[in-house]
């Protein structure tokens, strides 16, 4: 009854009636993502994350996160401090809230490094080809052939120590934030690099691209004009995974105590030493870990849907 | 085949040397090692120039490294700091098999300094992967012949929070479970840290028994990426023509899904065991810090920490080696294995 009843009443209509304007590629990955449940969910609650460390400042001053009082060290989470203290008095729940931004900048600064290195060197090679192609895929391949974390490592004790304190927003940062995102970003760009190429490959064989040097376009409007909006679905889901593994090797590398160095919170430099305290006060890594893991977990499910969304064709294994 | 072979051999070559000449160049900047050389005793200038002068630590950085690669034994050294150049070189190079002597740990050689370790990191690392394909294989098969139930979908949350997870987490999670928590309930409870117990010594038990934890956290972390290549493969496989054909015929489902289906199934997961397998020399960095394992990536950080360039650069040019080496051994045997795939040169 329903179907007769539509199909009544697109009689009516013209053809020209019909013809609505055709969807932009967000509004048809919106279509596709909107219903991929666990995507929709992991976004939101990356939201709340988002929320839980910028709106948390507005309650609890950084004065306080880093505000020691060793009468007060190792306190069980209670009604005074919820998440409990740390070896030094300091509040756990303040310091998650403060090292979260931290955690989330790194992971979200990183990633615009990590994504123009991938993207300049990737497009370069693929464009051009030949002997820049070879230099480039070496280096990349070089890079690739050392294990991420043993790159970090070198790269933390090569940049580290090197870079002031400094004041951002009337609060003093760690000048070690900075090296950690540009170390981060300078190890994690080549799988990038690799799928931009592939892109600029495949897409400068094209006839639009021919039509586009017919017309004189230059070869940097053509890179980022006509060949890197067409190649945007796989940059934006492997950035958006980026993200993910930026804040996992902040925590990794501030773990092993070479990253971002205390006052300054991350929630990865609150795990350093957590292990002396496996026993006695589980509750200095439980917290930190869990939200590094909830956001990991967030990130990778939002990714997974948006690789659904923004490239159909490609389904991850 | 050869001619192939070869021709990935010539091109690993410069690769090498690239890797080397930009680590070498990181390295260089990692700090002083003189600076904790002899505990508190090496504080005078001059002393310090003597030792830099001894370890070639005053040369430029392109000398550095030209006596690291082919060594200085053809060559005549400064030892005394006159200006002129009078005794010969000793050290043969790394193109030699000759990976020097240690900074911190005084004429130890890198060789016997990494070998000591490596054991104890393989060990740790092939009783993770073993666990990891077996694991992965049983549930991979499993959600593919149970796709879309109940317990595939719990199987793929659980993955997806494991692959999600730090391994420190999991690993401190672990710890506590297990050896706290069990210990507190009276429980046999498993040790959380070491390689086995002083008291008892390095017996196989002891180092079984410790292992455990450190095989179970890196085991859960890696099962998503394994099993959900396996689930894959396996759902491709099992909707081909011929396991059809085995079907029709009557053949006992068992036979079908392990001997037909699986083998050709578990074909793509020599690549990424092949690829995963280079980096199980380097350990877990993190893991083995965790768990106080005393593998190659402790050795790693506490010589990086000293800036103990030798050390370091011979533990890293091993594992870029490997890789190196493992990619082309990973291409050919999966070439041999999968007759449709050949590489014509």
């Amino acid at each position: 009854m329903e179907a007769n009843g539509k199909i009544a009443s697109l009689r009516e209509f013209q053809p020209d009636d019909l013809e609505t304007a055709p969807l932009s590629l967000w509004q048809l990955t919106w279509r596709r993502f909107r219903r991929h449940r666990m995507a929709l969910a992991g976004g939101i609650f990356l939201l709340l994350l988002f929320g839980y460390s910028f709106m948390g400042s507005v309650f609890i001053s950084e004065k306080f996160a880093n505000f020691n009082d060793t009468s007060q060290r190792l306190q069980a989470p209670s009604q005074a401090h919820i998440y409990g203290t740390d070896s030094i008095g300091r509040d756990v729940l303040a310091r998650t809230i403060y090292g979260g931004q931290i955690s989330l900048m790194i992971g979200l600064t990183a990633v615009i490094i990590e994504v123009g290195m991938g993207v300049i060197v990737g497009a370069l090679a693929g464009f051009y080809g030949g002997a820049i192609d070879s230099i480039l895929m070496r280096i990349t391949e070089a890079m690739l052939n050392i294990p991420e974390i043993f790159l970090l490592i070198v790269m933390a004790k090569y940049f580290g120590g090197k870079i002031p304190d400094m004041e951002l927003f009337g609060r003093s940062f760690s000048g070690s934030v900075v090296v950690i995102v540009v170390i981060i970003g300078l190890t994690s760009w080549m799988y990038l690099a690799r799928i931009v190429r592939a892109e600029f490959l495949s897409l400068k064989e094209n006839e639009f691209i021919l039509a586009a040097r017919a017309t004189g376009t230059s070869n940097v409007s053509i890179i980022f004009q006509h060949i890197l909006p067409n190649s945007i679905a796989p940059i934006v889901v492997s950035a958006t995974l980026g993200v993910a593994n930026a804040i996992l090797a902040e925590a990794y590398i501030s773990f092993l105590g070479l990253g971002v160095q205390p006052p300054t919170a991350t929630w990865g430099n609150m795990l350093d030493g957590a292990n002396n305290y496996l026993e006695s006060a589980p509750w200095l890594w439980f917290f930190p870990g869990l939200l590094i893991l909830l956001t990991v977990l967030s990130i990778n499910f939002l990714g997974d849907g948006l690789r659904d969304a923004l490239d159909p064709r490609s389904r991850a294994v | 085949m050869m001619r192939y072979i070869v021709r990935r051999l010539l091109q690993a070559i410069p690769l090498l040397f690239v890797i080397s000449i930009v680590l070498f160049l990181l390295m260089n900047n990692m700090g002083d090692p003189v600076a904790t050389l002899g505990g508190r005793s090496v504080t005078r200038s001059s002393d310090r120039e003597r030792l830099k002068r001894q370890l070639g630590l005053d040369k430029p950085v392109y000398i550095q490294y030209l006596y690291w690669l082919v060594g200085n034994d053809w060559t005549k050294i400064d030892l005394d700091g006159d200006g002129t150049p009078e005794a010969s070189g000793t050290r043969h190079g790394i193109l030699r098999g000759d990976f020097g002597t240690s900074l911190v740990i005084r004429g130890k050689l890198v060789s016997d300094i990494i070998s000591e370790r490596l054991g104890n990191t393989l060990i740790l690392m092939v009783a993770s992967e073993i666990a990891i394909i077996v694991g992965a294989l049983l549930i991979g098969v499993y959600s593919a012949l149970h796709q879309y139930s109940i317990w595939d979908h719990v199987l793929t949350a659980f993955l997806f929070i494991g692959y999600s997870m730090p391994i420190f987490f999991i690993a401190l999670i672990s710890q506590y479970i297990f050896g706290v928590m069990f210990k507190h309930w009276n429980l046999p409870y498993l040790p959380t840290v070491g390689m086995f117990d002083p008291q008892e010594g390095k017996t196989i038990s002891q180092v079984a028994w410790h292992m455990v934890l450190p095989v179970l956290s890196i085991s859960l972390i890696s099962f998503a990426a394994y099993s959900r290549y396996i689930r894959s493969t396996m759902l491709e496989v099992m909707s081909q023509d011929y396991i059809r054909t085995a079907k029709s015929k009557g053949l006992p489902r068992q036979e079908i899904i392990f001997i037909h289906a699986l083998k050709n199934a578990s074909l793509p997961i020599v690549t990424v065991v092949g690829l995963d397998l280079p980096l199980l020399l380097g350990g877990a960095v993190v893991t083995e810090r965790i768990f106080a394992w005393p593998g190659m990536g402790r050795l790693f950080l506490d010589h990086v920490s000293r800036g103990d360039l030798p050390v370091v650069m011979g533990i890293l040019m091993l594992i870029s080696t490997a890789v190196v080496v493992f990619q082309i051994i990973t291409d050919v045997v999966y070439a041999w294995l999968d007759p449709r795939i050949r590489y014509d040169v």
